[in-house]
C-alpha cells in the first residue's frame, strides 16, 4: 500500500505503477457530468476556473446529502467514460489526477501519457465506506447543479488503485487476460 | 364466477400506500440484501484476484457500515422503478391522514408522493432530471418509473427497485433473428456483458428478457432483476441457460471491479414470453452488486 498527499506533482505521479493500491490524503475537488460542461464553457469563455487545476485531484461523485452533522452523504465514483470528452482540455491546465471507475477512451489515455497524469479506480458501489475517509465537504461552484455541484473535499487515506498509470499501462487490460478462459 | 369476484372489493387508503412506498425506498437503498450479501461472502472463497478479494471485503464492510448508520449503499440511489401488482378488485380510496392534511389523489400520485417523501426524508439522492435535454433536476426524484400488472382478485403487491445508472447504461437489446436461436441469444448476452465490462460496477446482476416485442423484452429483464439471485427460472431449459451463461460470464475474466478475476457476476435472472414468428427480442438489462429490491403487499 502506497500512501500520498496532494498536492499530486509529476514526481508523485511517476513513482504509480498500473496496479498499485493507494492511499490518498489531501484535498480533491469533486465534478461529474453537468460541472464538466461549466468548466469547459468557462475556459472557452476564458474565465476564471474556480480552482486551480494545477496537480490537482478530480474525483467523480455525486454524493447523497448529507444528514445533520455529518460531513457528506454516500459518496462512491460514477463511471468515467461520460467524462472522456472533456478530460484532455482539463488534463491541458495541469490536472493530475483522476478517480472514477470504468473504461477511459483513447484519447484520453493519449493525453494522460503527454501531460503525466494518472486516472485510478475507487470501488464503485463502496459509498458509505469511502465518505468516512472524508473528513470536509465544502460547495465552491455550482450550487445549483445539486448533487453534481463543484465541491472541495479533504479526504484521508482515501482508497483507490492505479487503473492508468502515465505510461498509458491499463490494469483492466492486463488483468482481465490472466483470468480470462476460452472454451 | 363473475359475479364471486365482484363480491370482493377492497379499498385500500392512499395514505397506507404512500406510508409503504416511503419506508421501502429507504430501506432498500440502506440494506443490501441477503442473497446479494451471501453470494458476496461465498465468492472471496472462489475468487483468486488478490485485488478482488479486497474488493469484495470493501463491498461487504460497506453493507455493514450503511445498514449501520443508516445511510445509502451507493451514492446512486437510481431512478425508483415499481412493478405494481393489483388485483383488479382492488379499489384505491383517498382519505384523511389527520384533520387539516387531506390525501387525494390517483395510485401514481400516491406512488409519487412515497417517493418524494422517501427520498428527503432518507437523505437519497435526488438524481432524476425534468427533461432529456432540459436536465433540470426535479428535486424529489419523481417521477419514478411504474409498470402496472392488473391481475385477478383482491391483492396489491407493490415491489420497488432503485436502478442506478452506471450499470443502467450498460444495458442493450438485440433483435435478432429466430434462426439465430438460442446460440445467437447467448452469443449477444455475453457480448453485452463483456462490453459493460468495469463500468458496471461488477460483480454484475444480470435481468435478461427473451421473447414478446421490443418493449415487452425490456420490460421481462428489468422485471428479471426483482427475483432473489438464489432463485432459478422454473422452466427447466431457461435454469439450465442461466447456468451456463452465468459460468461463461465468469470465465471473462472482467473480475470484481474490473480489475481482472474469476468473479464478474453473481447471478444470472432470465424471463421469457411468447414472440413472433418473424422474431427473437433479447433486452439485457446490467445491474450493479448493488442490486436492491423491495416489496410489499398491502
Amino acid at each position: 500500500m502506497i500512501k500520498i498527499e496532494t498536492p499530486l506533482t509529476i514526481d508523485k505521479v511517476k513513482c504509480l505503477k498500473a496496479g498499485d493500491e493507494v492511499l490518498i490524503t489531501g484535498t480533491m475537488y469533486t465534478l461529474r457530468d453537468a460541472g464538466h460542461m461549466r468548466v469547459i464553457e468557462q475556459i472557452n469563455k476564458d474565465e476564471k476556473l474556480p480552482f486551480d487545476m494545477k496537480n490537482s485531484i478530480i474525483y467523480y461523485v455525486g454524493p447523497s446529502p448529507a444528514k445533520l452533522g455529518a460531513v457528506i452523504g454516500s459518496a462512491g465514483p460514477t463511471t468515467s467514460y461520460r467524462m472522456d470528452e472533456f478530460t484532455p482540455a482539463l488534463l491541458e491546465l495541469g490536472l493530475k489526477g483522476m478517480i472514477g471507475k470504468g473504461a477511459r477512451n483513447k484519447e484520453v489515455i493519449q493525453s494522460m501519457v503527454k501531460n503525466t497524469a494518472v486516472y485510478f479506480g475507487a470501488v464503485g458501489g463502496a459509498a458509505a465506506l469511502l465518505a468516512s475517509c472524508i473528513k470536509s465537504s465544502e460547495i465552491i461552484a455550482y450550487e445549483d447543479l445539486g448533487p453534481e455541484a463543484l465541491r472541495k473535499l479533504y479526504v484521508e487515506d482515501f482508497p483507490v488503485i492505479v487503473v492508468i498509470d502515465s505510461l498509458g499501462k491499463n490494469i483492466y487490460e492486463i488483468e482481465k487476460e490472466k483470468y480470462k478462459i476460452v472454451e | 364466477m363473475i359475479e364471486k369476484s365482484f363480491d370482493h372489493i377492497r379499498s385500500v387508503n392512499l395514505s397506507k400506500i404512500i406510508e409503504a412506498i416511503k419506508e421501502m425506498t429507504i430501506s432498500a437503498n440502506y440494506n443490501l440484501n441477503n442473497d446479494i450479501r451471501s453470494s458476496l461472502k461465498k465468492s472471496i472463497e472462489i475468487e483468486e484476484s488478490k485485488t478482488g478479494i479486497n474488493i469484495i471485503n470493501q463491498l461487504l464492510t460497506n453493507a455493514d457500515i450503511a445498514s449501520n448508520q443508516k445511510m445509502p449503499i451507493c451514492q446512486d440511489t437510481g431512478m425508483a422503478v415499481f412493478f405494481v401488482e393489483i388485483g383488479q378488485n382492488v379499489h384505491i380510496i383517498n382519505d384523511i391522514k389527520n384533520s387539516n392534511n387531506i390525501i387525494k389523489g390517483t395510485l401514481e400520485e400516491g406512488i409519487n408522493e412515497g417517493v418524494r417523501q422517501g427520498y428527503t426524508e432518507g437523505y437519497l439522492r435526488k438524481s432524476v432530471v425534468n427533461d432529456p435535454f432540459e436536465r433540470i433536476n426535479t428535486g424529489d426524484n419523481t417521477p419514478a418509473i411504474i409498470h402496472y400488472d392488473i391481475i385477478a382478485g383482491d391483492s396489491l403487491k407493490i415491489s420497488f427497485a432503485p436502478k442506478g445508472f452506471g450499470s443502467e447504461n450498460m444495458s442493450r437489446i438485440y433483435m435478432i433473428k429466430p434462426g439465430d436461436g438460442i446460440e445467437g441469444a447467448k452469443k449477444v448476452i455475453l457480448e453485452a456483458i463483456d462490453a459493460a465490462g468495469p463500468n458496471a460496477c461488477p460483480p454484475m446482476v444480470i435481468g435478461i428478457g427473451i421473447g414478446g416485442s421490443f418493449e415487452k423484452a425490456a420490460i421481462l429483464a428489468k422485471k428479471a432483476l426483482f427475483r432473489s439471485i438464489n432463485e432459478s427460472s422454473k422452466i427447466p431449459y431457461v435454469k439450465d441457460l442461466e447456468e451456463e451463461l452465468l459460468q461463461k460470464a465468469n470465465n471473462l475474466g472482467i473480475g470484481p471491479q474490473g480489475m481482472g478475476g474469476r468473479i464478474t457476476v453473481l447471478g444470472i435472472n432470465i424471463l421469457t414470453y411468447p414472440t413472433h414468428i418473424a422474431g427473437l427480442p433479447v433486452a439485457i438489462n446490467i445491474s450493479c452488486h448493488a442490486t436492491r429490491h423491495a416489496e410489499v403487499n398491502l
